[in-house]
C-alpha cells in the first residue's frame, strides 16, 4: 500500500500558489507535470500561460512583475540548463523577485544518477549563485512559501526543485 | 526600405497613450521622438526576450495598449514568442518588426535567407489574426491609424535601411540613456504600480 504523505500531491503547489498569491504560472508541460497543468487552468484566480521555450518564462515574468503582477516560472531542470542567458539577462540582473518551480528530471535519493540532467542541474544553480530548496513530498510543501519569501527578500530568482522520484504529478 | 526614423515619426504621430518599448540599434531615434517618456520602456538584457517580457507587460497590463519595436535579429533568436503571443491573444499588444536583413550593431553581416523570408507570414501562421507587411512609408502611415485602432495581437513588418555601426565597441558614441530600472521604475510611477 502507497504511503500517501510520502508522495507529493499537485494539490499541495497549488495551496501554495494560492497561499503566495501567484497570479500567473508560466509554464512548458512536461511529462510528469501534466495533471498539476489541469489542476491550475481549474482555477479562476490563475492564469496559466504556455510558452514555446523556457526561455522566454523568466522574461514574461520579468513584464508581469513590472506590471504589478505575481508571477511563478515552472519547467523542468532541461529547460533551465538552456535557458543560461535569460536567468543572467532577465531574472538575476533584473532584480526583481521571482519563484521558479523547477521539475527535477533524474534526481534519485538512491545514489548516482545516470541523467546528465540531474549531474548538472546543482552545480548549474552553483554557478548561477541561484539558492533552491528540494521538494520531493507533501510535508516539504510549506518550503514553497520559504522560498518566495527569500525570493521577495532577496528581489532575486529562487528555485524550487521538485524531487517526486516516481510519481510526478500524473494521476 | 524605409528609414527607421521615419517609421518612429510617423508612428508618433498615432502613439495615443500607449507603452513603448524600442529596442536594436535604430531605436535610439525613439528616445529623440517621443514625448512621453515615461510610458517608454526598456525590458531587454537577453537574446531575443526582450519580445516575451513585452508580452508578459501586455497580458499584466490588460488597460494599457502597449507597443512593442522588434528587430528580426532578436525575433529570430526567439521564433517561438510568435506562438506564445498569439496563444494569448492580448488584444492591447501591438508588435512591430523593424527588418534591415541585417546585425547591424555587429558590422552588417545578414540575418538567414534575410531576402527570402517573410516575417509577416510567419507570424500570421502563428497565429496572429492581424499582420501587415510594409516597405513604402507613405503606405504604412495610411495604415496606422488603423493598425493602432485594431484590436491585437497585430503583426507589422517594416523593412527598414540598416543603420551599420562598425566601429570597435570601445570607439561607438556612447549614448546617454535611462536604466532599465529607471524606465521601469518611471513607468510603475506614471501608472501607480506598487
Amino acid at each position: 500500500m502507497t504511503d500517501q504523505s510520502a508522495i507529493l500531491r499537485p494539490e499541495t503547489l497549488l495551496d501554495e500558489f494560492k497561499k503566495i498569491g501567484v497570479t500567473h504560472i508560466i509554464t512548458i508541460p512536461d511529462s510528469e507535470t501534466n495533471y498539476l497543468y489541469e489542476l491550475m487552468e481549474q482555477q479562476d484566480w490563475l492564469d496559466v500561460i504556455p510558452v514555446s521555450r523556457e526561455g522566454e518564462s523568466m522574461a514574461t515574468a520579468l513584464g508581469l512583475n513590472v506590471a504589478g503582477k505575481t508571477p511563478v516560472v515552472l519547467i523542468q531542470n532541461t529547460g533551465m540548463l538552456e535557458s543560461g542567458d535569460s536567468i543572467r539577462g532577465m531574472a538575476l540582473d533584473a532584480g526583481f523577485p521571482l519563484l521558479m518551480i523547477v521539475g527535477y528530471r533524474g534526481w534519485t535519493r538512491k545514489g548516482k544518477t545516470p541523467d546528465s540532467a540531474a549531474i548538472y542541474t546543482e552545480p548549474f544553480l552553483n554557478a548561477f549563485r541561484i539558492n533552491y530548496y528540494l521538494v520531493e513530498q507533501n510535508e516539504d510543501g510549506p518550503r514553497i512559501s520559504e522560498a518566495y519569501e527569500e525570493s521577495v527578500a532577496t528581489k532575486q530568482p529562487v528555485v524550487v526543485l521538485i524531487g517526486d522520484e516516481y510519481h510526478g504529478f500524473n494521476r | 526600405m524605409i528609414e527607421a526614423k521615419k517609421v518612429f515619426e510617423e508612428f508618433q504621430k498615432h502613439r495615443g497613450d500607449s507603452i513603448v518599448h524600442v529596442q536594436g540599434t535604430s531605436g535610439h531615434h525613439w528616445k529623440e521622438i517621443s514625448t512621453n517618456p515615461n510610458k517608454d520602456i526598456t525590458l531587454g538584457s537577453a537574446m531575443g526576450q526582450s519580445t516575451s517580457a513585452v508580452f508578459g507587460l501586455a497580458l499584466g497590463l490588460e488597460n494599457e495598449k502597449v507597443v512593442h519595436f522588434d528587430t528580426e535579429g532578436a525575433l529570430l533568436m526567439n521564433l517561438g514568442v510568435l506562438a506564445s503571443i498569439a496563444g494569448k491573444k492580448p488584444k492591447n499588444f501591438v508588435h512591430f518588426l523593424l527588418d534591415n536583413e541585417c546585425y547591424a550593431t555587429t558590422g552588417g553581416q545578414p540575418v538567414p535567407n534575410h531576402e527570402e523570408i517573410d516575417y509577416a507570414m510567419m507570424a500570421k501562421g502563428a497565429g496572429y489574426p492581424i499582420t501587415y507587411n510594409f516597405s513604402d512609408l507613405e503606405e504604412l502611415s495610411i495604415h496606422l491609424e488603423e493598425i493602432m485602432d485594431s484590436e491585437g495581437p497585430i503583426f507589422v513588418a517594416v523593412k527598414t535601411k540598416p543603420e551599420i555601426e562598425n566601429l570597435p565597441m570601445g570607439l561607438r558614441e556612447k549614448r546617454k540613456a535611462r536604466t532599465r530600472l529607471e524606465t521601469i521604475n518611471d513607468l510603475r510611477r506614471t501608472l501607480n504600480i506598487s
